[in-house]
């Protein structure tokens, strides 16, 4: 029970029951649809660019509470951000949920995303995790076919 | 060459109930714990533990018997075939099927059909023509009709379901006319557990002369099988979903068809002979069954078939009708669960989402408390979006599962509630 816990933090399931920036952002300037063929998570993630900058971000989609939260923390966390500044948290967040599960990881820098440690001691649950900032990824990189992470 | 022994005709039920716990020690798999937990395995609609007489059937043909068959002259190459072909009539015997030759070794159900679609299919569907398949089954009954269709400008129709999940079979009358060529049906839905009429299936075809495939993959481990009562054209089943090994299964094909179809892949054993010019290829089945094959699976299939026969079909039936009795009532009343499938005849299958919970969470949870499940779309997309749902959890169980198995589900799903209640 006690990982369990560790995955299913009260940040995640608060951000599963409302998620932020859920639905679709009618002017946005780049879209883009991932999916996980394997369980079913379905999610387009939107948004509009300013140059270098992401001015708004917002998602729609159904999922898993790691998937839905992991979008929401992900969309709450990149307005106003550069790309390079989302793709080193992606990064970074990728460490996070892949590392191996006695590592010490510096929690500092990824802020709110902390709440996904737990989500290394499950394997099946790293690709969860992943898929909004896949399809983010592909969005920024205008990627023409839609991220399976299969 | 003889041919295996009929099983001895099973004492009545009454007077030999089902020891579940002498069953449960046949499968030394069941004694583990799985994250300090005792194991609940209800994935059996995906794979099927093995009963340790399959385990030791594998072991012994490694260490004593090991040899290619039908070309050695020396003594394991003799006993090697003799035991592979006994294991054929072994899978003859456990269908009812009227010859050995009809009985064709593959890798599983999956080739089996794919076997079929692309000898039979190719020789037989041409354009304008329509397949006929039912709206539950497995993508691995779906999708090798679907690229026929497209190579040979063919249509696949649908037989729809209703809401509890069962076929609308006046829909399949219907469905069926002058440029019907085939249908292709599941006996056991994996997803649902629908258990579909199958010779009614078959005789309305018939009636048109059209040939039935039936993909038995969840039907011959739940049900007595005897394709000549059912009177299909083909049943195809997995020996890996059959308490046997993984990488054997059975196409089992009527003989007339199989004597008119040409062959499948091409190679050694297939052929009688071969010159720079010209091959002829071998009688049935060897005709089927190129390269060599998964000989050690197809003798411990023989001892998995044996193990359940010894168990009695009938017998396995009725134990899982009322352990799927016990789950159901169970499950139901569990706030918030919905069961998807419904159907009046099932076989061991309990699909069903909960309020608020993804199917994916529930089965974390659930594996954390040592319940296996599947979670996810189990390959049947379509059955999926009939019911507006992304993905279920299912429970499918085994003539080994017991009550302590259905409680430990329950247990975990009421910790899947607390967790997401937070």
């Amino acid at each position: 029970m006690t990982e369990l816990r560790e995955l299913y933090q009260q940040v995640i399931l608060d951000h599963n029951k409302n998620p932020r920036n859920f639905g679709k952002l009618d002017n946005a300037n780049r879209a883009q649809e991932g999916f996980n063929p394997l369980c079913g998570d379905h999610l387009h993630v939107y948004l509009i660019m300013q140059g270098d900058t992401i001015e708004d971000i917002r998602f729609e989609g159904s999922g898993c509470a790691i998937s839905k939260a992991s979008a929401s923390l992900m969309t709450s966390l990149l307005k106003g951000q550069t790309m390079a500044q989302a793709e080193a948290l992606f990064g970074q967040f990728q460490e996070l949920v892949t590392a191996d599960t006695n590592a010490e990881i510096d929690l500092a820098p990824l802020g709110k995303l902390a709440v996904f440690a737990g989500v290394r001691e499950f394997p099946m649950r790293v690709k969860c995790a992943t898929l909004a900032w896949h399809t983010l990824k592909a969005a920024m990189d205008e990627d023409a076919t839609p991220v399976s992470t299969e | 060459m003889t041919t295996a022994q009929a099983p001895s005709p099973q004492p009545p039920a009454a007077a030999a109930a089902f020891d579940i716990e002498k069953v449960r020690s046949d499968f030394p798999i069941l004694r583990q714990l799985i994250r300090r937990k005792p194991l609940a395995y209800l994935d059996n609609a995906a794979t099927t533990q093995k009963p340790q007489v399959v385990i030791d059937a594998l072991s012994r043909y490694y260490s004593e018997e090991n040899a290619n068959i039908h070309r050695g002259v020396h003594f394991l190459s003799q006993q090697a075939t003799f035991a592979y072909e006994r294991a054929r009539a072994r899978v003859r015997l456990f269908l009812n099927a009227a010859d050995n030759r009809e009985i064709i070794f593959v890798r599983g159900t999956t080739e089996a059909i794919n076997l079929v679609a692309q000898t039979y299919g190719r020789a037989q569907i041409a354009a304008g023509d329509e397949i006929v398949i039912s709206h539950l089954e497995h993508h691995s009954n779906i999708v090798p009709w679907q690229q026929l269709c497209r190579e040979k400008g063919a249509h696949l129709r649908v037989i729809p379901i209703d809401d509890s999940g069962a076929l609308q079979m006046d829909e399949y009358e219907k469905l069926l006319n002058d440029r019907t060529r085939l249908v292709a049906v599941a006996h056991a839905s994996n997803s649902l557990g629908t258990i579909n009429p199958v010779a009614q299936i078959c005789q309305l075809a018939h009636a048109r002369d059209i040939p039935v495939l039936v993909d038995g993959a969840q039907g011959a481990p739940h049900m007595p099988v005897d394709v000549r009562a059912l009177d299909c054209d083909f049943y195809a089943f997995s020996g890996h979903k059959l308490f046997g090994p993984t990488g054997i299964g059975v196409l089992y094909g009527r003989q007339a068809i199989l004597e008119e179809m040409p062959p499948y892949e091409s190679g050694g054993s297939m052929i009688q002979k071969v010159s720079f010019e010209e091959t002829t290829y071998a009688d049935l089945p060897t005709r089927f069954e190129a390269g060599t094959p998964h000989i050690a699976g197809a003798i411990a299939l023989e001892k998995a078939i044996d193990y359940i026969t010894a168990l009695g079909p009938a017998r396995i039936a009725a134990y899982e009708d009322e352990l799927l009795a016990y789950a159901t009532q169970q499950l139901m009343a569990i706030p918030g669960l919905r069961l998807i499938g419904t159907a009046p005849e099932k076989v061991a299958v309990l699909s069903f989402v909960l309020d608020q919970v993804h199917p994916h969470d529930i089965g974390t949870i659930l594996d954390a408390e040592g319940v296996a499940v599947r979670a996810g779309h189990h390959c049947a997309q379509p059955v999926m979006a009939h019911f507006g749902i992304p993905a279920s959890v299912r429970a499918s169980l085994a003539f080994y599962n017991d009550r302590a198995d259905i409680d430990a589900l329950v247990a975990a799903l009421h910790q899947v509630t607390e967790v997401f209640a937070a």
